[in-house]
C-alpha cells in the first residue's frame, strides 16, 4: 500500500517536471572564449623553430580545469597537439605542465576565467622536448632508480609474514609516499636546471628520505653514503621553489634539509 | 680544409661510432647497416651550420638511436 503511494507521487513529480521543461525553452549560454598560447614544436620538422600556437576555447562548453581545455582543443580544434595524460585527478603525474608560468599538474589547475588575459602553456622547464608538451624525462626516471626505492633487509621477519612498522614509525612517512614523481618540482629548481646531470633534484631526494626513514628499512648506511658528495644533494640551496610548486603540497625542500641534519649529525 | 667547429667534430664523432658499430653485426648485414646510417645522415646535408639547436637535438637523438641499435639483439636492418 505504501509502495502504491508512493510510486503515483513519482509519477505526478516527473510529470510536473516535463511541463515545466516545456515551459521555458533551454536557453544557450553567451559564448566566452578564452585564448590559450600553446607551445608547439615537431621532432619530424626539427629545422624549424618552436612556435607558440593561439587556440580560442568557449569557457562555458568546457570542462573548468586546464587539461579539459586541451582535450576540448584536441577533440574539436587541432588533434596533432601533444601532451601527456591519464587520471584526470592528479594521482599519476602525467599531465605535468609549466602553465601560466608555474609548474603544476594541468588536471589540477583551474582555467583562469578572466578572459581579457590569454594563458600560455609551456611544457615543463630545461628538460628536453620529445614534441609539444610531452618533456623527455628518462634522465629523472634513471636518478630516481639511482637511489634505490625499494625496501632493503639482511633479516626477514619473524613471523615469516610480514614486516611490522609502528603506527608512531608509519606517520613519518606521511607527506613523503604521497609524492607522484611529476618532476615538477625538479623542473622547477635552478640548481636542477644548471646540474642536471650530477644534482638528483628534490622529487628524488625526497624519495631518497623516504626511504632513509623507513623504520623496516636496513640500508640506511649505504642511502646516506651515496648522498655524501658535494653535487647529488649539496647542490640544493635551499631555494625552496619545489615546495612552493607542488600539485600535490607537499615539502621537498624540508625533506632535502632533514637529510642533510641527519648526515650533519651523525 | 676549414677548422671544423666543436659541433662539427661531434657531429663526425658520431657518424665514425655508428660506422664502426657496424663491425659488431653480422658480416652478411652490414652494408644494411651502413646504408641506414648514411641515409640518416644524408637526410639534413643541406642544414646550415648555424642552426645549433636543431643540430643538437638530432645529435642527441642519434646518439639515442646508436645506443639502441648497437644492442646485440639487433640483427639486420631494413
Amino acid at each position: 500500500m505504501n509502495f502504491l503511494r508512493s510510486s503515483s507521487a513519482l509519477r505526478l513529480n516527473t510529470a510536473s517536471i516535463i511541463k515545466r521543461g516545456l515551459a521555458s525553452a533551454p536557453e544557450a549560454k553567451p559564448v566566452n572564449n578564452k585564448t590559450f598560447k600553446i607551445y608547439r614544436w615537431s621532432p619530424d620538422h626539427p629545422n624549424e623553430k618552436p612556435t607558440l600556437q593561439e587556440y580560442k576555447v568557449d569557457l562555458n562548453q568546457c570542462g573548468p580545469m586546464v587539461l579539459d581545455a586541451l582535450i576540448k582543443i584536441k577533440n574539436e580544434q587541432d588533434p596533432t597537439l601533444t601532451f601527456r595524460r591519464s587520471c584526470r585527478e592528479g594521482i599519476c603525474g602525467s599531465c605535468a605542465m609549466n602553465i601560466g608560468g608555474r609548474n603544476t599538474l594541468a588536471c589540477l589547475c583551474r582555467i583562469d576565467t578572466n578572459v581579457s588575459s590569454e594563458t600560455k602553456i609551456y611544457p615543463l622547464p630545461h628538460m628536453f622536448v620529445v614534441k609539444d608538451l610531452v618533456p623527455d624525462l628518462t634522465h629523472f626516471y634513471k636518478q630516481y632508480k639511482s637511489i634505490q626505492p625499494y625496501l632493503q633487509r639482511d633479516t626477514v621477519p619473524e613471523d615469516g609474514k610480514e614486516n611490522l612498522q609502528s603506527i608512531a614509525d608509519r606517520k613519518k612517512l606521511d607527506g613523503l609516499y604521497e609524492c607522484i614523481l611529476c618532476a615538477c618540482c625538479s623542473t622547477s629548481c635552478p640548481s636542477y636546471w644548471w646540474n642536471q646531470q650530477e644534482y638528483l633534484g628534490p622529487a628524488v631526494l625526497m624519495q631518497a628520505y623516504r626511504w632513509l626513514i623507513d623504520s623496516r628499512d636496513q640500508a640506511s648506511g649505504i642511502r646516506k653514503e651515496m648522498l655524501e658528495n658535494s653535487m647529488s644533494m649539496y647542490r640544493c640551496h635551499t631555494i625552496l621553489n619545489c615546495t612552493k610548486t607542488c600539485p600535490k603540497g607537499l615539502n621537498p625542500g624540508r625533506a632535502i634539509a632533514e637529510i642533510k641534519k641527519q648526515l650533519a649529525f651523525q | 680544409m676549414a677548422r671544423l667547429s666543436g659541433l662539427q667534430k661531434e657531429v663526425l664523432k658520431l657518424y665514425r661510432q655508428c660506422l664502426r658499430n657496424t663491425f659488431k653485426k653480422p658480416v652478411e648485414n652490414q652494408a644494411n647497416f651502413r646504408n641506414y646510417i648514411k641515409g640518416e645522415f644524408a637526410k639534413y646535408t643541406d642544414l646550415q651550420k648555424k642552426e645549433f639547436s636543431t643540430i643538437e637535438y638530432l645529435l642527441r637523438n642519434g646518439h639515442k638511436k646508436m645506443e639502441m641499435m648497437s644492442n646485440d639483439s639487433i640483427k639486420n636492418i631494413k
